[in-house]
């Protein structure tokens, strides 16, 4: 076994490990601790990615002495080193671009839990992408739960903690109709792990005999897991918690959490219930409905939004729609669409975030429309940032959104007729809706009626910040312009989940 | 005005079923003044909007009385679903296979291999313990840090800043009396029986610990043994008796130590298992106490971290630190 293959793993454990380091160092050490952390797990998750790419083939990682029915194991296929890579140089964008915004809005001698919380939450989302265990995946969603709402409630106000109590109970909700599937699955099947599942699934499948669980697992789970990753009428907790944590919470909650539980019921469907179950039990069809839905209606919430950072939290809720639009499609086009959405939202939405922290800075902490009007101006970096994140929200060719609307389309117009029409409906009223209301948010940033207390302010950029919103920058344009390579991966990758 | 004019209005519209327009044309400073009187205000809007169609009348009732509609629709569409839900898990355990019974799915290759080898590949007698601590070790650690996950939530949520605690203020700065103002305690029976229980409790924890590769135990419920150990104390002794040998940097130091040490010990099972490596650990005898290999020293580690984290949180919640 080559070192390289080793890397997953040490990802996922020694994540923990800094966690543990970082609760016991002063904020600052901590800091460095994590950054320094998040930046090595980008690059091994990076080369783990030109690995699998090179193989062109998944690897099983024995997490033992025993095989996988006995012990535990991971998989490693192209998909799941993609999305380990994004998600780590997302994670690392996103804490340096607000860094600032850490040290002023967590209590002092607390700060350093938040590095804690950040490098656990990053092992639980290794965790969930590469496991291929449900009762692994479950140990680090229960991680994944806790740190989130943490995060929330690290900005120490009375509005984050009616946010976090919100959302830790529609969180503790979701987990419990995750754990309740997997009881009422192990119960059936007598396995854990996913392959053996799969197997014993579609014998019994095939026998028709447990019909009635098996109908009632797939919503358990589906709807499980949709509480969590905020689907549409699941979504209520989002806009609060979203809305209210300090910037680079906002962005690692939006851009990566809401994913990882994505990523488990993908894997739990196409990888455990494979696509003839799903599309027989007509799952596909509410996801679709509701997917479409919340493309929709997620975009009214927003464009309703007067406070910059909710009607992000509102454009997030209609961006997941587009992820379960894509896998209500219930084909493989419809499932990379989703996956390509998965990477396009999790690269454009922190920016958007932590531009949107950068103009509270120069609008006295204000988020509100009117007192942001002209932060553009006053803010040049983080208006470009907001700029090409708006665009690429809205679908403009060379940004990254646009893959999303053209891979999304390429399944649709292969699906049934019904769905065609109703996808291409939705796809169209959402992104005129984007539009509508993203473009006034542009205008208004770099309008001069600006408020004359904060007139003439100019930022003085520090480093992290202006590093961030570039790279940020610079991978949304990449991901247009290359996006056939990002795209080919994403199809090779889910080749290799055995679609 | 509005006392007698409203009752003549109501009494005008029951008899005649309609307003004339001169009865309610009000000045507009009248107006400004009806806007803020709240309870008239309400009926004034109902009989403005009886002229009005139908659909406008509607909306003018709804926006008055949506709201409470819509809590009553909504508390008894939560009700019908959580009974929903009820009835259809109810129903799916009507048919899952029988708990028990020898032609169970969950009786396969897994289960048997776990009954039948664990002595001999993992060293423990106690084949629950060779299951989450070696065959699932991964899991397992998993599930260590999510004790400690919480422990740090909690504390970000309670902790308050010990230089503020020592000043004898919480948070709230009119707050009078609470747990914290009876320290220390002294009531005698429970100090007399914490005398004793204590020490019992400390022995009895470690003694699970150690055997939890042999016997039924192991970390996680010795820990939380001694750990009702350490909140006996501080309830029997106060909180300052406690904090001579477990205070806020002792918590710090035995919890990083230990979830460190598992970690390591974990990642070197995991690496060594992975490449196919001969991890050279010693299984031991099985039965005795130096048994399982890593098991031991994993049950250890695990035993201390949830004796902390289990005052963590009494601590916490009673005095907002360690």
């Amino acid at each position: 076994m080559e070192l390289v293959q080793n890397f997953p793993f040490i990802t996922i454990v020694f994540s923990l490990t800094c966690g543990v380091f970082c609760a016991v160092l002063k904020g600052k050490k901590a800091r460095g601790l994590c950054l320094v952390w998040l930046t090595l797990t980008t690059l091994m998750s990076f080369s783990v990615l030109l690995y699998t790419l090179k193989t062109g083939e998944y690897y099983i990682y024995r997490m033992g002495k025993w095989n996988a029915p006995w012990g535990n194991e991971i998989r490693v296929g192209v998909l799941e080193a993609l999305m380990a890579t994004a998600f780590s140089g997302v994670m690392l964008l996103s804490l340096l671009g607000g860094m600032h915004h850490i040290f002023a809005d967590c209590e002092p001698e607390k700060t350093n839990l938040y590095f804690t919380m950040c490098s656990l939450l990053m092992s639980s989302l290794f965790a969930l992408i590469y496991t291929n265990d449900l009762f692994t995946a479950y140990v680090f969603v229960e991680i994944n739960t806790i740190a989130s709402c943490a995060l929330v409630m690290l900005k120490s106000s009375a509005k984050t903690l009616v946010a976090t109590t919100r959302y830790l109970i529609m969180s503790l909700l979701g987990s419990g109709l995750f754990l309740l599937g997997i009881v009422i699955l192990y119960g059936i099947t007598g396995e854990l792990l996913m392959p053996s599942i799969a197997e014993k699934v579609r014998t019994i499948f095939a026998t028709g005999e447990y019909s009635l669980p098996l109908t009632v697992i797939i919503g358990l789970f589906s709807v499980g897991l949709a509480v969590k990753s905020a689907l549409f009428p699941f979504h209520s907790w989002l806009p609060d918690a979203h809305g209210s944590a300090t910037a680079s919470s906002s962005a690692i909650l939006s851009g990566l959490v809401l994913k990882g539980y994505i990523i488990v019921l993908i894997k739990i469907f196409y990888r455990v219930f494979g696509l003839e179950i799903i599309v027989s039990e007509q799952v596909s069809w509410f996801l679709f409905v509701f997917g479409a839905l919340a493309m929709i209606l997620g975009s009214v919430g927003a464009l309703r939004e007067r406070d910059l950072k909710r009607m992000l939290a509102y454009s997030s809720v209609a961006q997941v729609g587009y992820i379960y639009l894509g896998l209500g499609l219930h084909s493989e086009l419809g499932v990379t669409a989703a996956c390509v959405q998965i990477l396009v939202h999790a690269i454009t939405k922190p920016m958007l975030f932590i531009a949107a922290g950068g103009f509270m800075d120069v609008s006295g902490g204000h988020k509100s429309m009117d007192a942001i009007a002209g932060a553009g101006r006053r803010d040049p970096l983080g208006g470009l940032a907001f700029t090409v994140g708006a665009l690429s929200m809205i679908g403009i060719p060379f940004f990254a959104g646009f893959v999303t609307k053209l891979e999304l389309t390429a399944g649709a117009l292969e699906s049934g007729t019904v769905t065609t029409v109703m996808a291409l409906i939705a796809i169209a009223v959402s992104t005129l809706l984007n539009a509508l209301y993203y473009v006034p948010v542009i205008f208004n940033l770099f309008s001069a009626r600006e408020q004359a207390e904060y007139k003439g302010l100019r930022v003085r950029y520090r480093a992290d910040y202006a590093f961030a919103t570039v790279a940020f920058v610079l991978l949304n344009i990449g991901f247009g312009a290359f996006s056939e390579y990002v795209v080919g991966a994403v199809r090779q990758g889910l080749a290799l989940f055995g679609m | 005005m509005r006392s007698d004019g409203f009752l003549a209005r109501l009494v005008s519209f029951v008899e005649s079923g309609s307003f004339r327009e001169e009865d309610y044309t009000l000045s507009p400073a009248q107006k400004d003044t009806l806007d803020t009187d709240i309870p008239e205000n309400r009926w004034l809007h109902s009989v403005q909007h009886a002229e009005k169609p139908v659909g406008a009348r509607l909306m003018s009732w709804f926006s008055q009385k949506g709201f409470e509609l819509f809590r009553d629709l909504y508390r008894i569409a939560s009700v019908f679903i959580c009974v929903t839900l009820i009835g259809v898990l109810l129903s799916v355990v009507s048919f899952l296979p029988a708990f028990g019974s020898a032609e169970n799915p969950a009786v396969n290759e897994v289960v048997e291999r776990y009954v039948s080898k664990s002595i001999e590949e993992t060293g423990a007698t106690n084949a629950v313990a060779g299951m989450i601590s070696a065959y699932r070790g991964f899991d397992t650690l998993g599930e260590a840090h999510v004790l400690f996950v919480a422990a740090c939530s909690v504390i970000v949520l309670l902790r308050v800043d010990p230089s503020e605690r020592k000043r004898g203020k919480l948070l709230d700065p009119d707050r009078v009396g609470g747990d914290m103002d009876y320290e220390p305690n002294s009531d005698l029976i429970l100090r007399k029986a914490a005398k004793i229980l204590v020490p019992l409790a400390f022995i009895f924890g470690l003694y699970v610990i150690l055997n939890g590769t042999s016997s039924p135990g192991g970390g996680f419920s010795g820990g939380a043994i001694m750990g009702a150990g350490l909140i006996l104390n501080s309830v029997a002794f106060g909180f300052k008796r406690t904090e001579r040998f477990f205070g806020d940097e002792m918590y710090h130091a035995v919890k990083t130590a230990c979830l460190t040490v598992y970690a390591l010990l974990m990642a070197y099972f995991i690496y060594m298992g992975a490449n196919g490596w001969d991890d050279h650990v010693w299984l031991g005898i099985p039965g005795g106490i130096v048994s399982g290999g890593l098991i031991l020293p994993i049950n250890i580690a695990v035993g201390f971290e949830v004796a902390c984290t289990m005052y963590c949180f009494y601590a916490l919640f009673r005095k907002g630190g360690l």
